[in-house]
């Protein structure tokens, strides 16, 4: 539509960045406010006589988690195995190749496997759910929620919140377990190392710390996922369109969240 | 018309209600009560407000200033186990039935029970098959409600709107896109219901036949503002211009200043924000 605005390009520049820079403000408080709103009903549900249904944190916690096991395992494999490959091939020009194992165990268990397991999550449960919310709330379901008595956020997000929280670590754990095991395979065919000798090796170099910034890591980009997916979900217009531009914004902000969240995370706790 | 000498109860008082949707003003001063036991429907073109001044009522949406009392509370003033306690006197049947998806009909018609009551889960089921009795539609309570056609959508919306026999119950065009033999029999449904169980039934609808043939009173809204409300008799004998042309289905002449119809067409609405 070719617009009639006669103003200033820079004012009307300035004045997009300043409306897009509210927006953005807008939204994170929002997501604020989404988390406050969960933790209220999970404690105060059962005061109310409105407690977090556990039948439906299973159910999601199925959906999100056992049946993300099996993509899950061929990724963590994919990764552990390519880490090896490219550790070894660095290694080698300075004949290090056994220090293999030390790259492989620490870029696994702290990087690799809560990464994957973020990104794939958002992919696969971030997008779902800002599309189940979307549908519900272009439906009227979610005002139908609401004169019912039933509060949204108890019914509708808390479940997701609480399932995403609980299987993303779990995920990640069993992520770097693939991945630590296919890279063994791979480093033995390779190098003829034994497995037995490979896993005490990764057993003597990981320390508590280094599992614990992984699992760390991926309670937040849980949290992350589910928030970025409800907001968007909870805000489409717009009918069909608006649900699939939803559902597309859920995604790319999740991961793009998640990414950055790693990088910070990753320099606030090695300082 | 019998017991309106005795003054019965207010159960909605709406007033001088003004509500904004973004910067546009969507009610402009509605007024309006409810009494007890009748039928109010509220009409008015689409645009006019109706849908709006519903959601407020429904205490969804509260508005920019004016007032609206439930059952003599207001909604907005209310902490959340008093909202809860309203919520349960109020029965909602969405246009577009609003059924969950992942659920079958008769679990949808369970829900408010499952959430707000011990019962266990024979008896609500037992009262979930009565609510379906109630609307025609036994024995559907296993299918899902994207296997039901519209109508028996509608019906499943009205069946789960009252299942906790709820004091009000609030319809939002309750035979708009269905066939005329299909929504005649929804009117009935309606006056039945209100029947049996003597509830207060507010319709929205844009729909003249089925307004006239279930209405106690009706409201008519145009342009976020009440024309008039009052029985089906004083709306059919009313001078007001507008409600006549609507009951008459004549279009009007829009009457524009030549600056403003200039301006229109030059896309400087007043109000349009730049998309982002």
């Amino acid at each position: 539509m070719p617009s009639s605005d006669t103003r200033n390009p820079l004012t009307r520049f300035t004045e997009r960045m300043g409306r897009t820079v509210v927006a953005g403000v807008e939204e994170v408080g929002y997501c604020g406010v989404l988390v406050a709103q969960s933790l209220f009903w999970l404690v105060a549900g059962p005061r109310l006589k409105q407690p977090v249904r556990v039948d439906s944190v299973f159910v999601q916690m199925m959906e999100v988690g056992v049946r993300a096991v099996p993509i899950i395992a061929l990724l963590g494999g994919a990764i552990g195995v390519m880490l090896a490959i490219q550790g070894v091939h660095t290694l080698r020009i300075f004949g290090a190749e056994s220090r293999v194992v030390i790259g492989i165990a620490l870029s696994v268990t702290r990087e690799f496997a809560p990464l994957i397991t973020g990104i794939l999550v958002a992919g696969r449960s971030g997008s779902a759910l800002a599309a189940r919310l979307g549908i519900m709330t272009i439906n009227q379901e979610v005002d139908a929620l609401t004169v019912m008595g039933i509060n949204p956020v108890r019914f509708l997000v808390v479940p997701a919140l609480i399932a995403l929280m609980v299987m993303v670590p779990a995920l990640t754990f069993f992520s770097g377990l693939v991945g630590l095991f296919a890279a063994g395979l791979y480093v033995g065919a390779d190098l003829g190392i034994s497995m037995a000798a490979y896993v005490d090796q990764t057993i003597e170099i990981l320390s508590t710390d280094d599992v614990m910034h992984g699992m760390g890591k991926s309670l937040i980009f849980a949290a992350l996922i589910a928030v970025i997916g409800v907001a968007n979900g909870a805000s489409v217009t717009g009918g069909a369109e608006g649900v699939g531009r939803a559902t597309t914004r859920a995604v790319v902000q999740a991961i793009t969240a998640i990414v950055l969240t790693d990088m910070i995370f990753a320099f606030v706790v090695t300082r | 018309m019998d017991g309106r000498e005795q003054k019965p109860e207010k159960v909605i008082e709406v007033r001088d209600l003004v509500a904004h949707y973004g910067e546009r003003k969507i009610l402009d001063g509605v007024s309006m009560d409810v009494y007890a036991g009748e039928i109010m429907v509220i009409i008015g073109g689409s645009g006019s407000g109706k849908s709006t001044l519903l959601r407020h009522v429904m205490a969804l949406e509260h508005g920019t200033s004016g007032t609206v009392k439930i059952l003599g509370r207001d909604p907005a003033a209310l902490d959340a186990k008093e909202a809860l306690d309203l919520r349960k006197k109020i029965g909602v049947a969405f246009q577009g039935g609003a059924l969950f998806s992942s659920m079958t009909v008769g679990e949808n018609i369970m829900l408010p029970l499952y959430e707000h009551t011990v019962l266990d889960r024979t008896t609500m089921e037992i009262m979930a098959r009565l609510k379906l009795e109630v609307v025609g539609l036994a024995g559907f309570e296993d299918l899902m409600p994207a296997e039901l056609s519209g109508g028996m959508v509608k019906r499943a919306a009205f069946a789960r709107a009252i299942i906790m026999d709820p004091k009000i119950l609030f319809c939002d065009e309750p035979s708009a896109g269905l066939d005329p033999v299909i929504a005649a029999a929804l009117d009935n449904l309606l006056l039945r219901m209100r029947e049996a169980m003597g509830m207060t039934i507010v319709v929205v609808t844009h729909e003249l036949e089925s307004a006239f043939s279930i209405a106690d009173r009706i409201t008519v809204l145009d342009q976020g503002r009440i024309l008039l409300t009052g029985t089906t008799e004083e709306l059919r004998e009313t001078k007001i211009e507008r409600i006549q042309n609507l009951l008459q289905r004549r279009t009007e002449e829009e009457i524009v200043d030549p600056e403003e119809y200039l301006e229109r067409l030059m896309g400087e609405r007043l109000g349009e924000r730049a998309r982002l």
